[in-house]
């Protein structure tokens, strides 16, 4: 292996690409939350119709799609990796262990509230990504915006949140995205040493902030159109 | 006794030890009674008095690290009622005291459990792999000379009391311990930051850095999730500022040092 291949495989350089891609995952999201926004414009879908059109043509942002692939799938992949080290690190367990003495739920759970999400974002891009985008799992209907057809996801979007049980799945991977950030937005920072007392204070408020205003936009949309209807 | 307290009653316990005969032979909780237990006593000392107990019953004592007994040495261990060095924090096995328990308690007393911290026998277990990662960078080479003046390098308060605040790591391993992943990286960090932020160690900083990280990954330790667990259990009191200071060294090392 040479220097590049040893850094990125030690432990600690599995984490420095955990934290980068989880950064940039945190990006992915701001920019998400606010496209989606323009689902409360009242303008019966055309502003989010025409914003979901531009998102599923414009080069840059096909560019950047696969971009964002590539960062999941190096999250995920070294999350793997470092479960799997993790687990072998202690073959024998305590027969008694008290770790909410030392530490915070959500930092020894990293691992399933990332599964729990990983499963809503399987389930998510089967209903919103793979229809708007490839025309499969039934396609979806079309709409006509000042005499040109789009696809009208707006109109999927309306109906899947008319079913309870598909509200209750996206606001559960909330909260559990909300859990995953808390803790994972600071630790980020801690694992690429970014660390200083002028700083790391506003970083860990800051993260907290974050996660729940990120996450409670996102939950409110599917709870939204369900009352709404 | 000097200083004992009159009016503590003496308590009874029940305890349940692991005990495990060699590497090689599977262990198991073991219960024993023990009665008429001074709330003034260490733990460590509770441990004597059942050793004793067993000595006359002509059973196999429990075997269990210990040196010092003043809380310095890094020698005393145990995992005691699901806690690295006991329900105490700040403090180590041996400066923990049998008041802090209650006249009836149930007390379960497990080794540190780690792939990397293997069991020698019951309560015992080779804490080797600290040696090895010291030795591959945990150290300042100085060509021999003559004594060179105390203080002749200058170096800021501040950053020797932190520097001194790292090199307090006692190397007892609760850090691994505690650690959900039973990672090291509070122990390799504290040895790490504590030379890479004095002039004298800065000449091996990025080597040391490479070698020693390469070394804990080799032991098998598991990598850090930033829990936090590791320093609310340290009966010193490393700081998690030393790991950022770690994998800041450690990257800056990688990406800049002459071992290619």
């Amino acid at each position: 292996m040479n220097w590049f291949t040893k850094t990125f495989s030690s432990t600690i350089g599995r984490k420095i690409i955990m934290s980068i891609t989880g950064l940039f995952l945190c990006s992915f999201l701001v920019v998400h939350l606010i496209g989606n926004l323009t689902l409360f414009k009242g303008d019966d879908g055309v502003t989010f119709n025409l914003y979901s059109h531009f998102m599923a043509n414009n080069p840059i942002i096909r560019t950047m799609e696969i971009v964002l692939v590539l960062g999941f799938v190096f999250h995920i992949y070294d999350a793997l990796v470092l479960t799997r080290r993790n687990k072998a690190a202690r073959p024998v367990g305590y027969a008694e262990n008290h770790p909410q003495e030392n530490s915070t739920w959500s930092s020894r759970n990293m691992g399933l509230l990332g599964t729990v999400i990983l499963v809503f974002l399987i389930i998510h891009l089967w209903n919103f990504f793979v229809p708007a985008r490839f025309g499969a799992a039934g396609g979806l209907e079309g709409v006509v915006i000042e005499n040109v057809d789009y696809d009208n996801l707006y109109l999927k979007v309306v109906q899947s949140f008319q079913i309870w049980w598909y509200v209750l799945i996206y606001v559960i991977s909330m909260i559990a995205l909300a859990y995953h950030l808390i803790h994972g937005f600071q630790s980020a920072f801690q694992s690429l040493g970014l660390t200083h007392k002028k700083y790391t204070p506003f970083i860990k408020t800051f993260g907290v902030v974050f996660s729940i205003a990120v996450c409670f936009g996102f939950a409110i949309i599917p709870i939204y159109f369900f009352f709404a209807a | 006794m000097a200083g004992s307290n009159p009016n503590a009653k003496p308590m009874d316990l029940t305890l349940k030890i692991w005990r495990q005969k060699d590497r090689n032979t599977a262990g198991q909780l073991v219960t024993y009674p023990l009665k008429n237990i001074s709330p003034d006593m260490s733990f460590l000392e509770m441990l004597d008095v059942l050793n004793e107990e067993l000595l006359v019953r002509g059973e196999e004592p429990v075997a269990f690290d210990h040196d010092c007994r003043e809380g310095i040495c890094g020698m005393c261990s145990l995992f005691i009622n699901g806690r690295a060095h006991g329900p105490e924090r700040g403090t180590t096995t041996c400066q923990l005291h049998m008041r802090h328990f209650n006249h009836g308690d149930t007390i379960t007393i497990e080794p540190w459990r780690a792939a990397a911290f293997p069991v020698h026998k019951d309560l015992i277990v080779d804490r080797s792999a600290f040696d090895r990662i010291q030795q591959a960078g945990g150290y300042v080479s100085v060509n021999t000379g003559g004594v060179p003046d105390a203080n002749e390098i200058p170096i800021p308060k501040t950053i020797a009391d932190k520097a001194f605040d790292a090199a307090t790591c006692i190397g007892c391993g609760a850090c691994v311990a505690a650690c959900k992943n039973a990672s090291a990286m509070l122990f390799v960090s504290a040895k790490v930051s504590q030379l890479a932020m004095l002039p004298q160690g800065k000449v091996e900083a990025k080597t040391r850095a490479e070698n020693m990280v390469a070394q804990m990954d080799v032991e098998g330790f598991g990598a850090c999730s930033n829990t936090g667990a590791c320093a609310a259990e340290c009966p010193v009191g490393i700081s998690l500022d030393n790991i950022a200071m770690l994998n800041r060294e450690y990257l800056g090392a990688k990406a800049s040092s002459e071992n290619v």
